[in-house]
């Protein structure tokens, strides 16, 4: 505080000396300091941080190779010696598969989430904010869209450009954009109508800035909560569209491809034919109650 | 009131700081299949007034009759389908005189809900900083105007300034809103239902307030407000509208005292009043004003108006002296065309 403010402060307001509240932190910091409250929240991120790290370093961590397989050591159970989580119906050790599946999984959760994300978070804030012929125009066209059951027109998709992993990517994103741009477009609509919109506007801050200070910062946090909840739901799609011979392929290791084969060893070893299943369980867990911790961190609402 | 020190002053003392001539918005309703324009809500149509330098001018009406509507027109927050507004002298959005952006440095408005109207994630000092700052002023400077605005204001920046909206109560917040109009040095302020939100006693600190502040800073009011009483205490003149019309206009006192319209005169009879003496005899409005879709042709009250003849349906009565000749200074206007409608009642 200036010394010219101090001096009306003592004008205005009297001598009553008020003690500063502690020099409050920024939005991040305060943010970072309400997550470090959160247990949950940094358990699941901990969980989340290892199994992308074991899957980045899957060639150290693995121990074995994911893709040499032996007759004789097929579908062993879990605390086989040499083989600590068994093998599957090929003999391969589940272990490497599952941090080596990890990749692929995540990467068939995040990227299409994180392209519809962008993409149609850019589409939905634009139609909210433009609204009228613009507005219309990007809706009605995700409602053509919305017309096809998702897995459908993922499965339409694939078939169109051809198997491979990202084609599948390509294929999840269009199907994630349509919901990804009417959640972030209602979120939009509600914000450009508060009273504090209108007065940025009324001081003649320009749309740009509107958008990226108040409208944004606003609409972030549902749509990311909603875009987290989908990466499990990616991360099972994926699986499916292997499954039908359209994403990844076999040998390759990904987690609902294994899923898939192992299923018809589910009466032999059922507790390794669930592991991929756990796998898949735990990520998509962990990311949704991840996403719920950072929304309620991020909110200035709920608790200092 | 000190009118000679502004510098901002470019139309001289005697022009008016806002003109506004023939202001007008109809708000298409859109229905059927393609979406066809079915009908026309007419929100405004054709308000002219004008505010003079340093005073405040009061638009009271019931709900609906337009006033929220005109002042998110002057603000260019709606775009006007017909009508000028002249800002000292200077067109609004004309090339010749000040642009959109220009006018809104210099009108600033507060809104009615004090908390919708802050954002929910910036501090105190972040919000009354903002404006000020996306016109270019560096951040520190920013933020030392922000916290010499908060104590204008009343509120101890030390205390306030890295607060969030929902950590201060309803006085408090409209007080920051007050801080944040304030920060582009605005000349007028509009104060669209500003105080009605609040308890009364915070009312009255918050409109003492503001009286401080328009003497402090040399502004010029338009305080909307359905409440009769607060209006005869902060208005230098009062416009009464009914249903996107103005019915009436004038001095405070003269207004308050002799109500020509007979829509004014209701709208004084359902003001409570604690004095036995002062009982209204006229007969109380009854019913809800008429749908603006289709608005009465002709004088627009004749609907709800004891004393409507032949002539109320046919024309629209222009804004002009009162007919019985007692002020033709020109200073009171009423859109009324009989005499005898415009004689008060009352004892």
């Amino acid at each position: 505080m200036s010394q010219a403010t101090a001096e009306l402060v003592r004008r205005e307001l009297g001598p009553v000396e008020i003690t500063p509240i502690a020099a409050a932190p920024g939005y991040w910091k305060a943010v970072g300091q309400r997550l470090m409250r959160d247990p949950v929240t940094i358990a699941v991120t901990v969980i989340l941080l290892g199994i992308i790290f074991i899957s980045i370093a899957a060639p150290l961590v693995a121990g074995a190779d994911p893709y040499a397989g032996s007759v004789l050591a097929r579908l062993k159970p879990i605390g086989t010696p040499g083989h600590w989580l068994g093998t599957d119906e090929t003999g391969r050790d589940l272990w490497a598969r599952l941090c080596y599946g990890g990749r692929l999984s995540l990467l068939a959760g995040i990227l299409p989430v994180s392209i519809s994300l962008v993409v149609g978070g850019f589409l939905g804030i634009l139609a909210g904010y433009a609204g009228g012929l613009v507005g219309t125009l990007i809706m009605r066209t995700m409602d053509v869209f919305y017309a096809f059951p998702s897995i459908l027109l993922a499965i339409a998709i694939c078939g169109l450009l051809g198997n491979g992993l990202s084609n599948s990517v390509i294929a999840l994103s269009v199907v994630f954009i349509p919901p990804m741009v009417r959640i972030s477009e209602t979120v939009t609509t509600q914000a450009r109508h508060l009273d504090f919109v209108e007065a940025a506007r009324a001081s003649g801050t320009t749309t740009m800035q509107i958008i990226r200070h108040h409208v944004l910062a606003n609409v972030l946090g549902p749509i990311l909560v909603y875009a987290t909840s989908l990466i499990s739901v990616s991360i099972i799609l994926s699986a499916g569209l292997s499954f039908l011979g359209l994403g990844v392929t076999p040998p390759q290791a990904e987690w609902g491809l294994m899923l898939n084969s192992l299923r018809q060893a589910i009466y032999v070893q059922p507790y390794v034919a669930a592991l991929p299943g756990v796998m898949i369980f735990i990520t998509s867990m962990c990311f949704n109650l991840m996403s719920d911790g950072f929304r309620s961190a991020m909110d200035v609402r709920l608790n200092k | 009131m000190n009118m000679t020190a502004d510098p901002r002053d470019r139309g001289g003392p005697a022009q008016p700081l806002l003109l506004v001539n023939d202001l007008r918005k109809h708000f298409p309703v859109r229905g059927g299949l393609l979406g066809r324009q079915i009908a026309t809500v007419q929100a405004v149509d054709d308000v002219s007034f004008s505010v003079r330098k340093g005073e405040t001018l009061g638009i009271v009406g019931e709900s609906g009759c337009g006033k929220s509507t005109t002042a998110r027109l002057l603000m260019r927050l709606i775009e006007p389908d017909a009508g000028d507004v002249v800002f000292d002298g200077d067109p609004v959005g004309d090339r010749h005189g000040l642009s959109v952006n220009a006018m809104r440095r210099q009108m600033q408005m507060v809104f009615q809900d004090s908390y919708s109207s802050l954002n929910p994630r910036m501090t105190m000092a972040e919000s009354v900083a903002y404006a000020p700052r996306m016109h270019g002023l560096p951040a520190k400077e920013a933020l030392s105007r922000a916290e010499d605005l908060l104590a204008q204001v009343g509120l101890n920046p030390r205390q306030y300034a890295r607060r969030y909206p929902h950590e201060l109560s309803g006085g408090q917040r409209q007080r920051v809103n007050v801080a944040r109009a304030l920060a582009l040095e605005p000349r007028l302020v509009i104060l669209d239902e500003a105080v009605s939100a609040l308890d009364k006693s915070i009312e009255a600190q918050v409109l003492n307030l503001l009286a401080e502040l328009k003497a402090r800073f040399n502004l010029t009011y338009l305080f909307i407000s359905h409440d009769l009483n607060v209006v005869e205490y902060v208005s230098d003149r009062v416009l009464v509208m009914y249903l996107g019309r103005v019915v009436e206009t004038g001095p405070v006192e003269a207004i308050y005292a002799r109500p020509r319209h007979p829509y004014t005169r209701a709208l004084f009879a359902s003001k409570p009043t604690l004095d036995p003496d002062r009982r209204t005899k006229e007969m109380p409005l009854t019913g809800d004003p008429p749908n603006p879709i289709n608005p009465p042709s002709g004088c627009r009250f004749r609907t709800r108006c004891a004393f409507a003849q032949a002539i109320c349906a046919e024309l629209v009565p222009p804004l002009a002296a009162p007919l019985d000749g007692a002020d033709d200074s020109g200073a009171h206007l009423v859109a009324c065309h009989l005499p005898h409608a415009q004689q008060v009642l009352h004892a």
